[in-house]
């Protein structure tokens, strides 16, 4: 469903994330005029576009926490050909899984019933809102990763180094400098 | 803390402040309390002079010690493959069922090495056979009356040693020492050579030629030498040294004994797995008889400056523990991660001394090999694997024990005579092994084509293999002593996609997975359990691809993600 044709259709979201990777996708700079050249975005945080069309690319942030994370990842894998999960969060559950030491019911407790300040103590549970997960999961639990971009943030470097490497077809492979973890 | 608890501490610990022993003083507190008493580590801390928390850190490691007390019974079901498929699980159930409002524990182990005779448990750390639904009632009604162990009739702890087939070694009269005199009268060095002409290589399972690394051991000068016996028989399906230390401990300290006049050691250890405990008095009996005998102390046999002692030390339920580097990591008190080699055991052991570690077998063949000639000992088998070896037989057949074959038996011809024919494979070596499918049965126990530590297990044609891969994966995820990154995580999502299969909720995604996880683990593991760990999930796949491909999800290409029951705890809160 290109809309340009020949041009790559790109599509990204941040589900529980810090927006520190998208963060990190515009600090390609001047870059970015480049970019645009060569592609044209789908769904992503940038156009504020909701519903996502048939994409090339996929790039997914954060991990996976509630139910309305486990359906937008299974729409990115079913209309993006790859499937790129960039940073920490995506790949191993980041910052958003250290609450999987505690129960679910200890930390919705600690922010909605026993924490500080709270005037009528009570856990959030209208239908319009995702249900949490049990656990914060990485992005592969859910469903088939093509690449991963590890870092927290990858660099705006690494970034661009493996979507050139996407739009022109090649495999993308990163020097052992590029490629950082924390 | 009462003034109690402070003295049978104090007892335990018995003046004994090397910190070698600390292992040894916890599994004794343990033993007399069912835990161990903070108090405990403090005046351990004092005596020893390690850390508070590297006491704490050992009693995390090893799985028959406790922090916490959990109740007067500690009651740990064996949970082997061969368990299994005599309903364990459902004989655990039974018991929670019949002892609710107890004092009591009741958890699983690996494999408690009574697969001939199981399932088996452990009560305290004593081990109990046959296990039926009338014996689980008996063990029921003994706690609700609050028996303490020590009371509990004699009958539920008869374990039999079991041998269905006896050859050239187990035929022999008891040695009375005859081996160990030759030894002596031929002197080190021809003593060796007798070693090396038989050919034998350990039994353990790796093959070392037991010759080379005696004199190996022997080369490396030093003022001490040590020698080990690996009596830490935790393979799965592996219960030969069971027999061995019950009825035939005396020439296993025989054979001992001919290694310390060999490499000039004064001291050896026997290092005793936890789940063996109830062997543990007999054993000290037969070292007594031997010093009365001066088979062991000073002048042996009369032989002036030949001074030698067995000292017995305890495991605590630790796999990795049969390593032979974490075995003398754990021997030294500590825990029971393997140490980067080399340098080796032969090199440096146990005190960073040379040692040799030995198979519990491998000892006693060597008393037998003294005493009746290498000729005798290698007739049998075959070039590269001389002699005969134990096999533990376990699992689908109608005569499971302790069986003695030369080397160059066929499975077929083992199978037929213990009655499992009709066998879909057999699990040689246990989980770390290779599984070998009905159509490989012609392939031969030695050491060029199928080698054991001992362990054969009878996977019958009734039987699941995926149950089978689901057991292994859970042993190594709770055996993986935690040390390396690819073994302590990878044996976890091993574990993980293994149940998912078992659930049949596979994908491609698992499937890629499951062999990048192996390969990770095979090339970059600190020992040979990380490197081992994954062989058999591998074997299977090769072999038997269907059994992966016939438990897929409903979507292949992505992994399975139940999204029902990752909401049932938010479902459940905010109902």
């Amino acid at each position: 469903m290109n809309n340009t044709p020949g041009k790559i259709r790109i599509a990204t979201t941040s589900l529980a994330g810090c927006f520190g990777c998208h963060m990190s996708i515009l600090d390609i700079d001047e870059k970015i005029i480049d970019l645009v050249e060569l592609v044209e975005f789908d769904r992503t945080p940038l156009t504020d576009i909701k519903e996502i069309g048939e994409c090339d690319i996929g790039i997914i942030e954060g991990a996976v926490a509630n139910s309305e994370n486990v359906e937008v990842l299974q729409e990115f894998r079913k209309h993006c050909k790859t499937v790129v999960a960039i940073g920490a969060c995506a790949l191993n559950g980041g910052i958003p899984a250290m609450r999987n030491h505690y129960s679910l019911e200890e930390c919705l407790k600690e922010s909605y019933v026993d924490g500080m300040g709270l005037d009528k103590p009570l856990i959030p549970s209208d239908p319009e809102l995702p249900m949490i997960l049990n656990e914060v999961h990485p992005v592969q639990d859910v469903v088939k990763v093509d690449y991963v971009l590890p870092g927290c943030p990858p660099t705006a470097d690494m970034i661009w180094d493996a979507l050139t490497a996407l739009i022109e077809g090649r495999e993308p492979s990163f020097s052992l400098d590029e490629v950082r973890y924390d | 803390m009462s003034a109690a608890t402070v003295e049978a501490i104090n007892n335990i610990i018995d003046n004994n402040h090397d910190p070698d022993y600390l292992l040894q003083h916890l599994i004794e507190i343990q033993h007399h309390f069912h835990y161990i008493p903070e108090i405990a580590i403090g005046a351990l801390a004092q005596t020893t002079g390690f850390s508070e928390t590297h006491i704490q850190s050992v009693v995390a490691f090893y799985s028959f010690l406790s922090l916490e007390y959990q109740g007067d019974y500690r009651i740990l079901f064996s949970d082997n493959f061969t368990d299994r498929i005599d309903h364990n699980q459902q004989l655990k159930t039974l018991l929670e069922d019949k002892v609710k409002d107890a004092s009591v524990y009741i958890g699983m182990t690996s494999c408690t090495g009574l697969c001939d005779q199981g399932p088996g448990l452990l009560v305290n750390g004593l081990a109990i056979n046959d296990l039926d639904d009338q014996r689980v009632e008996e063990i029921a009604a003994l706690i609700l009356n609050k028996e303490p162990v020590s009371n509990w009739p004699v009958h539920l702890f008869a374990i039999r040693d079991n041998i269905q087939r006896s050859d050239i070694q187990l035929q022999q009269e008891s040695s009375g020492g005859e081996g160990l005199a030759k030894a002596l009268s031929l002197g080190p060095d021809q003593t060796l050579s007798v070693v090396d002409a038989s050919g034998l290589r350990g039994r353990g399972g790796a093959g070392f030629k037991t010759a080379t690394k005696w004199s190996f051991c022997k080369q490396h000068q030093s003022d001490q030498h040590f020698v080990v016996c690996n009596a830490d028989e935790g393979e799965p399906g592996t219960f030969k040294d069971r027999i061995l230390l019950n009825t035939y401990a005396e020439e296993v300290i025989e054979g001992m004994t001919i290694c310390a006049s060999v490499i000039g050691a004064s001291k050896g250890l026997i290092y005793l797995r936890g789940e063996y405990r109830y062997l543990l008095e007999a054993l000290q009996g037969t070292m007594q008889k031997l010093r009365s005998e001066n088979k062991l102390g000073n002048n042996i046999l009369g032989q002036n400056g030949f001074d030698f002692d067995v000292e017995i030390h305890l495991g605590a339920g630790a796999y990795i523990c049969g390593e032979e580097s974490s075995l003398i990591e754990s021997l030294e008190g500590k825990r029971g991660i393997p140490r980067i080699r080399p340098p080796f055991p032969v090199q440096q052991g146990y005190k960073n001394k040379p040692t040799v570690v030995n198979n519990v077998e491998t000892f006693w063949s060597v008393a037998h090999i003294l005493r009746q000639g290498a000729d005798w000992f290698n007739q049998a088998g075959t070039e590269a694997s001389p002699g005969t070896r134990l096999l533990s037989i376990s699992g689908d057949c109608e005569r499971p024990g302790i069986y003695e074959y030369p080397f160059g038996m066929t499975l077929t011809e083992i199978l037929k005579d213990c009655g499992g024919a009709g066998a879909q494979a057999i699990q040689m070596a246990g989980a770390a092994g290779t599984t070998v499918l009905a159509k490989d049965f012609a392939r031969q126990l030695s050491f060029e084509d199928l080698a054991t530590g001992g362990s054969f297990m009878v996977i019958g044609s009734q039987r699941d293999l995926m149950d089978l891969l689901d057991n292994f994966a859970t042993f190594f995820r709770h055996e993986s002593c935690g040390f390396c990154t690819p073994c302590r995580v990878g044996t976890l999502l091993i574990e993980e996609i293994i149940q998912r299969f078992n659930h049949k909720q596979g994908s491609e995604v698992d499937l890629e997975q499951l062999q990048r996880i192996a390969q990770i683990m095979q090339e970059t593991s600190f020992c040979g359990l990380g490197s081992t760990a994954p062989t058999a999930f591998i074997d299977a796949l090769n072999q038997s691809p269907e059994l992966f491909t016939e438990r897929m999800g409903h979507d292949i290409d992505n992994p399975v993600f139940d999204l029902e029951q990752a909401t049932r705890d938010y479902k459940r809160i905010t109902q």
